[in-house]
Order: structure tokens, then C-alpha cells, then sequence
């Protein structure tokens, strides 16, 4: 979706404001918070794309003001009511006043260590041929979904040529269209595309710059050499 | 560096905004606990991991490894994934890597644009200006200027390549040795 998320390229944020010696969290309820929505990223109720796509479709204002946490906090309370795990007037009590939901996978403590080294890789056998290969001149599509897409808004339309190959990925444009498992794990090669400065920015880029996204096989098309 | 605020701050607004986040998560784990959704004891060992275990001092020893033993460099750059998970630095967020090495013609950035996607095995949790609109924004569009503000003042003939990470791959610059330290483990 064309979000206020997708950020790349706007102005008038200022400068990057870094703190000295900065602690990991800003308050007891950052702690919780990133424990609670890792743990319950675990349930299987939804995927990580599914999750991505819940923050930035929180309202706009919610969004750019944050702080970060409040992010992941508001949209981990829509995936929770969106599916019924909890209801409005429970989270209004923080009390439970109904029976939970099953085939709720709970994360146990003895199983956190395995879970987070496992991690959720995203690579897929290949079903067919990559349209693409390294050193190949791509254009970027002007798509525009409504949905979840990973494709920023400041390349498309643009001309880049790839320069890795990743193989196969789970496309998360897909991955969201499921609300509940089994979710569509369509999966499509995946490609590193560079643009130059010039090419994204036009007179305004930084001489030397150049920009890498991580493009999948449905976002691009090929350009004839010149 | 920019240390002090340009712009006011509405202090007393933002302090009712982080109590009110510190009841509302507070409520919210009270009520997954009950619901029997949520065993409080993982949520612990989660936040321990990346307070304590999993942080940049692993990324720190993966560089250190690449500059002192060319062996490992090679494998860095042909096979991050690899390479890093043979150091045990595997999992959440770092499943897909790419290791890009700074040279004396190119440097290189990482940013995520879309969301705050950040190699958490050999880095940790991101800092705060890494998920700020202000680097999101202008990584990509002015990355010579966002390096001016951690007081860092390339060449003009070097150029920047700045990597979006849109995708679960995640990425890991891997600096220029420091100059000096031959010799050193």
C-alpha cells in the first residue's frame, strides 16, 4: 500500500538525531513489549508479513508519531482482535473475560532459545527458471496495490540492472492474503536490483550515489540493452 | 553529531503518552497471561536473549574474523549465511545474508525504508535513528549527508551504495580494516 511507512526519499524529518550511549529500550514497557510480540509471533496465527503489514496500515498519525514500540504494540492488538483472540472489551479491562481461542501455539521458555535460532527462513525450492540474471538491465513496475508490498515507491518506474540472484523467496504480497494459516507461501525469485542516484533522484541525487532493493521476480521487466 | 533537538518537545505530553504505554502493555500481558496465550517465563528469556547474548559484539567478532584470516573473508563474501552461522550467530532476522565489504572506492550503507529490517544474530535489536523517519527517509536519497550527521566525511570521488533492505535478506557492511593494525589478533 502507498503508506506513510514507505519512507525512502521524503523530506523535512531532520536531521538523524543519535543518542550517546544509547540503552537498548527506553522504558520497562519497550522490554515487554518487543517479549510479547516475539512470543506471540510464535502462536502460527499469522506470519511476519501479515505482521508487517498490520503496523503500516495503522492509522497514518499513529504511525509517524510511534514512539516504535506503540507500533508494534497497536498493530500486535489488531492481529490479536482481527482473529479473536481477544475481544475489545477485554483489552479495554486488560482482564480475560471469555474462553481462549484453541490451537493457540504457546511459546514455552525451555523452547525460546531453538525458536529464535531456527528463526523463519524465507528461501523456497525454485518451481521454474529465473526470468533474470546478474549483470541484466530490469525496470521496475509502477504497481500499486492497495495491499502489502514490498516494492518502495521511490523505484518504481525506474531502470536498475540486477546484481544478485537470491533464488527463491516466499512473496509477501501473497503471504498476506491468507487472515489465518494455511497462509500462501508463494514463492518467486528473488533479485538484488542497484539504481543509480541520478536515475531515482534526477538532479537533486548525490554525484556517486547509488540505491539496492531487494526486488522479486513480479515486480520487474526487462529492459533491452542499449 | 546531533545530540541536542532542533524543534520542542511537548514533555509533559510525551511523559502521559509513555505511562500511558507502560499500563496499556502492562494490561496487554496480563491479559494474554490469563488467556493462557502467553507463558510470561519466554517472554523473559526473549527479552535476555537480545539484552544480553545477541547483540553487536557478535557482528564485532565475525569482522574481526574477516580482517585477520583471509580464509574466512573469502567465505564472508561468496557465503555470509554460511560463514556467519559457523560462529553460531544464526536465527531471527539474519536467516538470508549478504556480507558487502567497504573498499577504498565504494562504502556502503544498510537501511530499511519500508519497516526497520536490521540483521538482529550479528547486530541486535536496531538503534533508535536506524528506525527513525529522518535515516528512512533520506538514507537513500541523501546518504552523504546522513553519514555528515554521525560525523563521517567521505571523499567526493568515493561512492556510496546504500542497500534497502526490502526483502529477508540482511545485510552486513563489512568495514575497511583500520590501518595499523597488522600484526594484531
Amino acid at each position: 500500500m502507498n503508506g506513510v511507512h514507505d519512507m525512502g526519499g521524503l523530506q523535512g524529518y531532520g536531521p538523524v538525531m543519535i543518542e550517546a550511549n544509547e540503552p537498548l529500550f527506553h522504558g520497562e514497557w519497550e522490554r515487554r513489549a518487543l517479549g510479547i510480540t516475539v512470543a506471540m509471533g510464535a502462536s502460527g496465527l499469522w506470519n511476519i508479513d501479515l505482521a508487517r503489514s498490520a503496523r503500516e496500515s495503522l492509522p497514518p498519525l499513529d504511525y509517524v508519531q510511534g514512539p516504535y514500540y506503540a507500533i508494534w504494540i497497536q498493530a500486535l492488538q489488531k492481529l490479536l482482535l482481527e482473529r479473536g483472540l481477544i475481544t475489545p472489551q477485554e483489552l479495554a479491562q486488560g482482564q480475560a473475560l471469555t474462553p481462549p481461542v484453541a490451537g493457540v501455539r504457546v511459546l514455552k521458555a525451555a523452547e525460546v532459545d531453538a525458536a529464535l535460532a531456527k528463526g523463519s527462513p524465507a528461501d523456497r525450492p525454485s518451481t521454474c527458471a529465473p526470468r533474470f540474471a546478474v549483470g541484466q538491465r530490469v525496470r521496475a513496475l509502477n504497481l500499486n496495490p492497495q495491499g502489502h508490498t514490498r516494492l518502495p515507491r521511490y523505484v518504481r518506474g525506474h531502470v536498475g540492472t540486477v546484481v544478485l540472484h537470491h533464488g527463491s523467496h516466499v512473496l509477501p504480497d501473497q503471504h498476506v492474503k491468507q487472515m489465518l494459516p494455511p497462509f500462501d507461501g508463494t514463492a518467486e525469485h528473488l533479485y538484488t536490483v542497484v539504481f543509480e542516484g541520478a536515475e531515482l533522484w534526477g538532479p537533486q541525487a548525490e554525484a556517486g550515489s547509488q540505491v539496492c532493493v531487494d526486488a522479486w521476480e513480479s515486480y520487474l521487466e526487462a529492459v533491452p540493452s542499449p | 553529531m546531533q545530540a541536542d533537538h532542533g524543534h520542542h518537545h511537548d514533555h509533559s505530553h510525551e511523559q502521559s503518552t509513555l505511562s500511558e504505554m507502560d499500563l496499556r502493555v502492562r494490561a496487554l500481558e496480563t491479559l494474554l497471561t490469563q488467556k493462557g496465550y502467553l507463558d510470561p517465563a519466554a517472554v523473559d528469556r526473549i527479552i535476555e536473549t537480545y539484552e544480553v547474548h545477541v547483540g553487536p559484539h557478535n557482528g564485532a567478532k565475525v569482522v574481526a574474523r574477516a580482517w585477520v584470516d583471509p580464509a574466512f573473508r573469502d567465505w564472508l563474501l561468496q557465503d555470509a549465511t554460511a560463514a556467519i552461522a559457523s560462529m553460531d550467530y544464526t536465527g531471527r532476522q539474519g536467516e538470508h545474508m549478504v556480507a558487502v565489504p567497504n573498499t577504498p572506492e565504494t562504502h556502503h550503507m544498510v537501511v530499511c525504508t519500508l519497516c526497520s529490517c536490521y540483521p538482529w544474530p550479528v547486530l541486535g535489536l536496531p538503534p533508535v535513528w536506524y528506525k527513525s523517519a529522518a535515516y528512512r527517509s533520506r538514507a537513500v536519497i541523501e546518504p552523504r549527508a546522513v553519514l555528515a550527521d554521525f560525523g563521517l566525511s567521505l571523499p567526493a570521488e568515493k561512492q556510496i551504495r546504500v542497500w534497502d533492505s526490502t526483502a529477508e535478506v540482511r545485510y552486513l557492511v563489512l568495514p575497511e580494516r583500520p590501518t595499523g593494525t597488522e600484526g594484531w589478533s
